[in-house]
């Protein structure tokens, strides 16, 4: 393992994985550590380095899609409004950007999908919480109410995020994390993690109902919603491998729901 | 007659799940379930051993249904799959590295 304990920048660790950002803008270092509060780490011990290069906002495009591509042991991911490379084997990157920190917030998203494939784990579109102890993930594409279960629970829930869960494999046994990755609630997570009890694919209908599905139902469900950003064979492989293992160990369910805060009576 | 030899893709990723099967097209990560039935001649599509002598030996010997029937099913099945870049098809056994 690499371990980068230079000083300078911010170090942002979700999933517990620190990732130090260096910019000489101290403007955006500073929307930095706004953007990812809760995130920000207080030890300066990074598993790894970006130096981030500012770009005027008129040298990019932000029509153009996201690519992701391995070359030469080098991850390379660009979009309109940035462009990355980040090389695992010196645990150090830079991305070139506008001063967004959603640029940022995407480039963050790609590195973690890269990392958690190689242990098992993967970002899930979903919202997910904690309930005595352990926790729920809430699956859907947009509009299929991630969000409003968020919103509907109730004070004793710990809401972990409303749109991009962080599925941890360890030891065997998968937990979900906190994530600064938010949806309509336009809130981050908290920065907690606990095992998971559960996934539920979500349904809207007249009223609450959790029922079973197939395991390749829950595969498919699981593939659909899990972002994979890389259309390299491998880790798309190390993708789908991650849902068949996740499926054998965590009960995915259906949960069709009325949006009223009954729903979370089911949630226990 | 004419005997079809199948290969299943080497490229393609395929996990069994129970008395099913997944495979994921390498190509846009389409994901594919093969019944028990489907799930038999994928494993058994070595690329040597004709679709006939499969279905004879893996399906007619265990199902109650008529070789002809089975071998329509199947070839439809195996069609399918190519289409979809996931299995190979050939009149000529197939080397592994053609597949």
């Amino acid at each position: 393992m690499t371990a980068i304990t230079q000083s300078s920048g911010v170090v942002v660790e979700i999933g517990g994985l620190p990732i130090r950002l260096r910019c000489d803008s101290a403007d955006f270092l500073w929307q930095i550590r706004e953007r990812y509060a809760g995130y920000v780490g207080s030890r300066d011990y990074a598993r790894f380095d970006f130096e981030i290069e500012l770009a005027p906002p008129d040298a990019v495009s932000s029509d153009e899609d996201v690519r992701v591509a391995c070359q030469a042991g080098r991850w390379l991911m660009q979009r309109g409004d940035f462009r990355a490379e980040w090389n695992p084997s010196t645990a150090r990157g830079r991305i070139q950007q506008t001063i967004s920190p959603y640029s940022l917030d995407s480039v963050l998203r790609i590195v973690h999908t890269l990392l958690l494939a190689r242990q098992g784990g993967f970002l899930l579109h979903a919202s997910s919480a904690i309930r005595n102890g352990r926790a729920f993930l809430f699956s859907g594409v947009s509009g299929a109410g991630k969000t409003t279960l968020a919103r509907l629970a109730p004070p004793d829930v710990a809401l972990l995020t409303d749109e991009i869960s962080y599925v941890i494999r360890r030891e065997g046994s998968y937990l979900a994390a906190g994530t600064p990755f938010y949806g309509e609630l336009a809130q981050p997570g908290e920065n907690r993690e606990a095992p998971i009890e559960g996934v539920f694919l979500l349904a809207k209908g007249p009223k609450n109902a959790i029922e079973p599905i197939s395991g390749t139902d829950a595969v498919r469900g699981l593939m659909s919603n899990i972002l994979f950003f890389a259309r390299d064979p491998q880790f798309v492989q190390a993708v789908f491998d991650s849902a068949l293992d996740f499926v054998s160990r965590v009960p995915v369910r259906r949960l069709t729901f009325a949006p009223d805060r009954s729903v979370w009576e089911l949630i226990v | 007659m004419t005997r079809l030899y199948v290969a299943r893709n080497t490229s393609a990723a395929a996990r069994a799940l129970g008395e099913e099967t997944m495979v994921m097209s390498a190509a846009d990560s389409t994901l594919f379930t093969l019944n028990e039935v489907a799930s038999i001649i994928w494993e058994a599509a070595d690329g040597v051993t004709p679709l006939d002598e499969i279905v004879a030996d893996k399906i007619c010997a265990h199902y109650d249904v008529t070789p002809e029937v089975a071998l329509k099913d199947a070839e439809a099945l195996v069609n399918g799959l190519a289409e979809h870049g996931i299995l190979v098809l050939s009149d000529q056994p197939l080397a592994a590295s053609c597949r």
